[in-house]
């Protein structure tokens, strides 16, 4: 379905950040069901290093807000065997870069307990870190991981790149029995965004929107580069009609609105963050040629981080940094 | 109430009885494993019953477990059905895993075993993570974390400790010390003389017992229970006990010799344990030699009941992958079910 139709069909909106976003989903669902609670390091009092669960502590309490050792392991481990015993955490895992510390428990654990004891478990753990470059933050805080999750049997993953689609995938992971990981991108926690105030809206895993329509070639895009190629389709809308969609859940993936477009447009683009070997775009790009193979009039462009981590200096950071220009030279490239 | 209590004669014939069924489970675990009719790993816990016995005696039996790899010992005492437990050694659809799990994986989340575990030193933080939701949900129970004396060393383990002392959690953490990670004797792996000294680390209680007496297993987890119980936080409880078998069936031992395993072995668990019961007076012996008798019984009909079960269909290998079952396996799931099964992975 297209973005703006899920707006429309919302009866009531507020514009607010992605940040806000997620902390108005968080609370609702925290407000929804006792089972859920929130764990991570300085996730209470502190309110989040990132400000996303600012507030929530002083409205829950203790219990339901819970600051933890940093620990990655051993708390991404608890909130596993806690999934596994009838309570429901969230837990928050402060740089996605940090996700190494805890990836046994997330791999052995996590992931397959549930296949592994012949479907006896239930997980529903979820699992918010923050990724992407942007910031000077250097290699250690500016991973772009979740190819990792996604191509990991066993796990869900989703990466919002609008404060809609923040709040619903947000609440959807906490409402799932599977342990699902929601990939924040960090440089728009500032985007704003139509958000649905209704505590039952929710975006279902699985489902991309089409943000933007248009004719002659689609735009794949995640979290930051979703806006971004927005902007810079309305830059070329004199030349070029582009359709833009919001992948928005990575696995699973809607392979279906994704093909569909292609065989409108004939042309794609993918544009992800991630690094772009053996990642989200080529899982897309196979996608596409299984489905809409013979639709294609042009060869696929990938816009992502070429293979290096995210440099310090801010020109350094830039040029390897994809952004809208990116998209606007792949797009004049094949159209 | 306990299914078993040491405070019993009857709890105690119960648990001399669970000592046994491990010994014979494993020893025909093993027998099996040799002939080629059990794949995988092996890892057998003879030896070592009164820790495995001991700690589940003085446990509730909705409090969970979880377990290492060498966890058939672990599900014995903890109540689980041998018959069905075989059946999954023999990967089979009728075991507990549904043959999916296999030895070091076996689990049955209802009667509060979270898994024997393939990863040494995974247990603890499902343990610490149980015990949250205990904590959470204010229920009366605790986890217990299984782990070697090799697990020690491992990071996760000490993270998962540390957070249960520092969040009071009502958690045991139970080292099993056998004296070897597979062939490396343990004192060259730490270089504190009892493992429970790491206690000190987190503040809280650290003991070291005889864990070939199953009596003192006991009663230490019941301290440690009550401790938990009553908000006080986890303690570690060292058994020091001995396997008598390889590290995994098969292993040749060049690490060890026969006159240490022969040394351990006049302390045996099961011997200590029915001598204390004859003595008493509480056990004949031959009602000991009928109780062997029905063991075995019962261990061999575990065996005819795994070899007759069925094998998964291979459409079993689509299931069980999440709740919410996603388009990505959807679609071999419904081919491999259309075609009976014949389809392989690699196909679309
Ligand atoms: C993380 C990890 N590292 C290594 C292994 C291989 N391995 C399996 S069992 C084992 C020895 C474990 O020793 P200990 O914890 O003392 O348990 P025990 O076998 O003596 O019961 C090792 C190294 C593993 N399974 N997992």
């Amino acid at each position: 379905m297209t973005a703006q139709a899920e707006i429309e069909r919302a009866e009531e909106t507020e514009t607010m950040t992605v940040r806000e976003a997620i902390r108005m989903g968080l609370r609702e669902e925290l407000e929804r069901d006792e089972d859920v609670y929130l764990m991570g390091e300085d996730v209470g009092k502190f309110g989040g290093v990132l400000e996303v669960t600012s507030g929530l502590w002083e409205e829950f309490g203790d219990e339901r807000v819970r600051d933890t050792p940093i620990s990655e392991a051993g708390f991404i481990g608890a909130a596993t065997g806690a999934a596994a015993t009838g309570t429901r955490p969230v837990a928050e895992l402060m740089f996605s870069d940090f996700m190494g510390v805890s990836m046994e428990q997330i791999m052995n654990q996590m992931a397959k307990m549930r296949y592994m004891f012949g479907g006896k478990t239930e997980m529903p753990v979820t699992v918010r870190t923050t990724e992407g470059g942007g910031m000077g933050a250097a290699s250690q805080h500016s991973g772009t991981v979740h190819t990792w999750i996604a191509h990991f049997p066993g796990l869900k993953a989703v990466a919002p790149g609008t404060a809609a689609a923040a709040k619903g995938l947000t609440k959807a992971a906490v409402r799932s029995d599977d342990p699902v990981f929601v990939f924040e991108n960090k440089m728009i926690y500032e985007q704003q965004g139509e958000v649905p105030t209704d505590e039952e809206f929710t975006v279902p895993l699985g489902e991309a929107a089409v943000e933007r329509e248009g004719e002659d070639v689609t735009v794949v895009a995640t979290q930051r580069l979703v806006g971004e190629s927005l902007q810079t389709a309305d830059s070329l809308a004199d030349d070029v009609s582009v359709e833009v969609i919001d992948a928005r859940s990575l696995y699973p993936l809607d392979t279906e609105t994704i093909a569909e477009s292609v065989r409108k447009t004939g042309r794609l683009v993918v544009a992800d963050e991630s690094p772009l070997s053996y990642g989200v775009h080529a899982e897309i790009v196979s996608r596409v040629q299984e489905e809409a193979f013979f639709s294609l009039d042009a060869p696929i462009q990938r816009i992502g981080t070429p293979d290096t981590h995210m440099p310090f200096s801010p020109p350094l950071e830039q040029e390897v940094l994809p952004d809208g220009d990116d998209v606007r030279e792949a797009i004049e490239l094949i159209t | 109430m306990a299914d078993y209590t040491l405070d019993t004669e009857e709890g105690r014939r119960e648990a001399l009885r669970r000592m046994l069924t491990i010994r014979e489970f494993d020893s025909t675990a093993g027998d099996y494993f040799a002939d080629g009719e059990i794949p995988g790993f092996v890892h057998l816990y003879i030896g070592e019953e009164a820790v495995g016995v001991g700690t589940c005696a003085a446990l509730e039996p909705d409090d969970y477990i979880a377990s290492t790899h060498r966890g058939h010992g672990h599900c014995i005492a903890k109540g689980l059905d041998p018959k069905l437990m075989m059946a999954e050694l023999f990967g089979k659809q009728d075991g507990y895993c549904n043959g999916k799990g296999g030895s070091m994986h076996i689990a049955d989340v209802d009667s509060g075993m979270l898994g024997a575990n393939g990863i040494v030193g995974a247990g603890p933080p499902l343990a610490t993570g149980a015990a949250l939701s205990i904590d959470y949900d204010d229920r009366e129970q605790v986890a217990v974390g299984f782990l070697g004396d090799g697990a020690v060393a491992q990071g996760q383990v000490h993270e998962a400790i540390n957070l249960a002392a520092t969040w009071d959690l009502p958690a045991v953490f139970v080292v099993e010390n056998n004296h070897y990670g597979e062939g490396t004797p343990v004192e060259e792996q730490h270089n504190v003389d009892d493992l429970s000294d790491t206690a000190g680390a987190y503040d809280i209680p650290g003991v070291t017992v005889d864990g070939m007496d199953v009596t003192a297993v006991a009663e230490a987890i019941e301290e440690a229970r009550k401790r938990a119980r009553d908000g006080d936080g986890p303690t570690i409880v060292e058994a020091e006990t001995y396997r008598y078998r390889g590290h995994y069936e098969g292993d040749e031992e060049p690490y060890r010799d026969e006159d240490e395993i022969e040394k351990w072995k006049e302390q045996d668990p099961i011997d200590r344990f029915s001598e204390l019961l004859v003595d008493r007076g509480e056990l004949t012996e031959e009602e000991l030699e009928e109780l062997r008798d029905e063991i075995e019984t019962e261990i061999k009909e575990a065996v005819e009941y795994a070899q007759d079960a069925p094998l998964p269909d291979p459409s079993e290998a689509y299931e069980d992958m999440f709740a919410e079952m996603p388009p990505e396996i959807e679609r071999f799931a419904s081919q491999a079910r259309a075609d009976g099964g014949s389809l392989g992975g690699d196909r679309r």
